[in-house]
């Protein structure tokens, strides 16, 4: 297993606000690897710098050997990796399947239309509604549309920043289940999220991030026993 | 009346080309390009040259015009409007009009302020007669156009890749990136094809009124803006209806009440849209889901 994303000393500025200090970390091909930490981490600024969305100050980004750090935005998804970000972010006013065309904006229309009925078969409900706008969606519905959208690229690498934000509990176990069987169906997951305890349950390794630095790392399970980790994530 | 009322439907037409090139830019890329009127003037001006001094035939000038306000609309967006992407749109805004002088006075500088007599280009077509009522060949055309550029853009905008591209970059910039779409490219493309639709109304607008000065897009312009705001800034059918309808507002005011300048009642109707409903006939609030 080689690594499939390196980044190795990131600096990311917000102007003057120094967000991300220096960090450095890999995800290896088929592993599930979360970013935990406090609002304001730098968990998302992470995400959307590897995801090509804000610029690096300095440090490398690698992706399946190749350095991407340059590459225009809209390219990285050629590239392999699929950011489905913070927010959901689906486009309110298109229908959800223009919306999952849009996911595979860089592919051709034959391959576009397998992937949409794999994405179905994924989110039943996703086809049952495939007519009716996204903004018409619940909450729940349309982070299943933000994932869905992000698999019709058909990504190696799918970075999914808070996938559980504003869930009911119900349906938060249901979209961790989701990406353990896209993890399982060989697609490689780097998660940010602030549900600690789902996060680290789930995935093979864990980075803590604090103030813009990795302060604590190891697998999930270790952590989840971590002391520090359970004082300051898991409420004890 | 019925004279009044075609005369009407056929300088509104004019007015919702304008408006949906308008419309278009505004939906898409947020900003309302007050140099659309200008870019007008310059299709205009690009057609009258190619007939008049290069001795093109009518159709060939319309694409030449049409070839050349394309392009400028490219041009303006990337030298004006791109390095704005991110400021505020008080400084687009102020941009646009800078753009506008810059194009009125630049066409004052090549083609001077005397009018320009823009040819009949359908001479050839016999007017219609419905009764008493006589309809030119301009009219007609005008209003086929405007009912196939609408269709066209309607089916654009739903239909095709780049279109569907376009209304999720009205949306959501950065989420539209992260599918890959190259936002840049897609809102010159925009700018294309609303510039191109410009150089269609202007060549339609010169033939109706036939003279060309390097103020010809300005009133023309502005009207427009009030009838996309009229039926609802962003909407494509919206644009339609408000074009149509401030066209005939104004003409049926001038001939009911010749002692008033029309143009009030065209800014009145700016003033009573703004104050009742902002969002215009057609248009729509966008809720969102937290």
């Amino acid at each position: 297993m080689g690594n499939m994303l390196k980044v190795d000393g990131l600096n990311v500025f917000y102007g003057n606000i120094h967000a991300i200090k220096g960090i450095s970390f890999e995800v290896n091909e088929g592993e599930i690897v979360t970013l935990i930490g406090a609002n304001g981490a730098g968990k998302s600024t992470t995400l959307n710098t590897v995801g090509g969305l804000l610029k690096a100050k300095s440090g490398s980004i690698e992706f399946e050997g190749r350095e991407i750090s340059g590459t225009p935005a809209h390219r990285v998804v050629s590239e392999g990796m699929a950011l489905c970000p913070e927010g959901r972010r689906v486009f309110a006013q298109l229908t959800v399947r223009e919306n999952l065309e849009m996911g595979a904006y860089t592919r051709n229309k034959a391959e576009a239309a397998e992937t949409i009925e794999r994405v179905f078969e994924q989110f039943p409900r996703l086809k049952e509604r495939s007519r009716q706008t996204a903004g018409t969606l619940s909450g729940g519905e349309q982070q299943m549309l933000a994932m869905g959208r992000a698999l019709m690229s058909k990504p190696k690498l799918m970075m999914l920043d808070e996938p559980s934000m504003g869930l009911a509990p119900i349906l938060v176990q249901q979209i961790f289940d989701i990406i353990e069987a896209l993890n399982k169906e060989g697609t490689t997951i780097l998660l940010v999220e602030q549900n600690a305890q789902m996060a680290l349950s789930i995935a093979d390794r864990a980075y803590v991030l604090e103030t813009g630095k990795i302060v604590n790392t190891g697998t999930g399970k270790d952590l989840l026993n971590d002391d520090s980790v359970r004082k300051a994530y898991l409420g004890g | 009346m019925l004279t009044y009322l075609i005369n009407g439907i056929s300088l509104g037409s004019v007015y919702a080309i304008i408006a949906l090139g308008y419309t278009m830019v505004y939906g898409i890329a947020k900003m309302l390009n007050f140099a659309h009127g200008d870019v007008i003037m310059v299709g205009g001006y690009a057609a009258y040259c190619a007939m008049a001094y290069l001795g093109w035939p009518p159709a060939a000038a319309v694409v030449f015009s049409i070839a050349v306000c394309t392009m400028l609309g490219i041009v303006i967006e990337r030298l004006a409007y791109k390095p704005l992407r991110e400021a505020t749109s008080l400084a687009v805004l102020i941009t646009a009009i800078g753009v506008s002088y810059f194009l009125q006075n630049a066409a004052l500088l090549i083609w001077s302020s005397n009018p320009k007599i823009f040819p009949n280009i359908f001479a050839s077509m016999p007017p219609l007669k419905i009764g008493d009522a006589q309809i030119s060949a301009v009219t007609i055309v005008t209003i086929c156009a405007n009912i196939i550029i609408m269709i066209a853009l309607t089916l654009f905008t739903g239909k095709t890749k780049m279109g569907k591209a376009m209304r999720a970059v009205s949306e959501d910039k950065g989420a539209a990136t992260l599918m890959g779409i190259n936002v840049n490219f897609t809102i010159s493309m925009t700018f294309a094809i609303g510039s191109g639709l410009a150089a269609i109304a202007g060549v339609l607008l010169c033939t109706a009124y036939p003279n060309l000065v390097p103020t010809t897009g300005a009133m023309p312009g502005i009207k427009a803006f009030v009838a996309a705001v009229f039926g609802g800034i962003g909407s494509i059918p919206g644009a339609m209806i408000g074009g149509i309808l401030l066209g005939v507002i104004e003409i049926v005011a001038r001939a009911l009440v010749p002692a008033v300048p029309s143009d009030i009642f065209v800014f009145a109707v700016l003033i009573i849209v703004l104050l009742i409903k902002p969002d215009g006939l057609l248009g729509r609030k966008i809720s969102e889901k937290v």
